[in-house]
């Protein structure tokens, strides 16, 4: 169906000790990023004119709500594959971005939180950007609640997939919020069809950051996934077999 | 040093940002590598049968 060499790459027996091999390398180039990054940002960045030293939330607040909606795209990914092909590896890929699409988004509300306390005058309000994407938590949640209540793994896997499908729905509604609606949320400073619009000296840092929360997403999925695997294949020969001389 | 603590009157903004973030990212990275040291132990101490 994905032509042997995928079929070959999605069986357990060979994702586990591939993806054990990987996760030490993106572990620590994600660590590297992420240092370099914070340093760059928090250190060698020049203040925002109108802003101040308070923008260097972004270096955090962006790259995780990045990350809380390529989490959600991955999982509904495997969902989808889940559905359509029964790949056990795609469920347990959608299984494993749940908890970690949740901390992400609930980590850009709180620091969306601690901008907007300073910036707005005000902790949160009902508007369509903050909105959305406390609808995303609540998709996380929802996920994760729904596959906790199924005892069958296969059923609960189906359900599972199908709720976060017709979630996806909600992804281009956070991402056009801004333009769709009028919002206290500033409008896209880095999707822009004319260019990012910051200047190089605070965009570096903030790409930086982006690129070690994807790797570092990248790495505890794998790890996570490994985890699985050894859970739902505890008896296969090929586990057995790993550790023969 | 000060001055850098401070953020310009934003340090506690600021800082509570970057110690969130380093604890999310720190127990999402050190959960999973502790079940799978357990997981993986569990694997070899059992009785093949």
């Amino acid at each position: 169906m994905f032509g042997p060499t995928l079929d070959r790459y999605a069986a357990p027996k060979f994702f586990y000790p591939l993806a054990g091999r990987l996760v030490p390398w993106l572990g620590t180039l994600a660590a590297a990023l992420l240092l370099l990054g914070a340093t760059w940002g928090l250190v060698l960045a020049p203040a925002d004119y109108q802003q101040g030293d308070s923008y260097r939330i972004i270096f955090i607040h962006v790259p995780a709500a990045w990350l809380s909606m390529l989490t959600y795209m991955v999982m509904a990914g495997g969902a989808f594959v889940f559905l359509v092909w029964r790949m056990k590896l795609a469920d347990m890929l959608a299984k494993c971005c749940a908890p970690l699409g949740a901390a992400f988004t609930a980590l850009t509300l709180v620091t969306g939180s601690l901008w907007g306390k300073p910036m707005w005058g005000t902790w949160w309000a009902w508007d369509a950007r903050l909105t959305s994407e406390l609808v995303l938590l609540f998709l996380y949640l929802g996920v994760i609640a729904l596959r906790g209540a199924i005892e069958e793994p296969q059923r609960a896997g189906r359900a599972t997939a199908l709720l976060t499908l017709v979630g996806v729905v909600n992804i281009p509604i956070i991402h056009f919020s801004v333009d769709w609606w009028n919002t206290l949320h500033q409008p896209a400073s880095l999707t822009r069809l004319d260019g990012p619009a910051i200047h190089p000296a605070m965009l570096t840092p903030l790409l930086l950051m982006i690129a070690g929360f994807t790797v570092y997403f990248v790495a505890v999925l794998l790890q996570r996934m490994r985890c699985e695997i050894l859970e739902r294949e505890r008896d296969a020969r090929w586990l057995v077999e790993l550790d023969a001389p | 040093m000060t001055e850098f603590l401070a953020m310009g009157g934003y340090g506690a903004y600021v800082w509570p940002c970057y110690a969130l973030a380093v604890l999310v990212l720190g127990l999402n990275a050190w959960l999973p590598w502790r079940r799978h040291r357990r997981l993986d132990r569990q694997r070899h101490t059992r009785p093949v049968e």
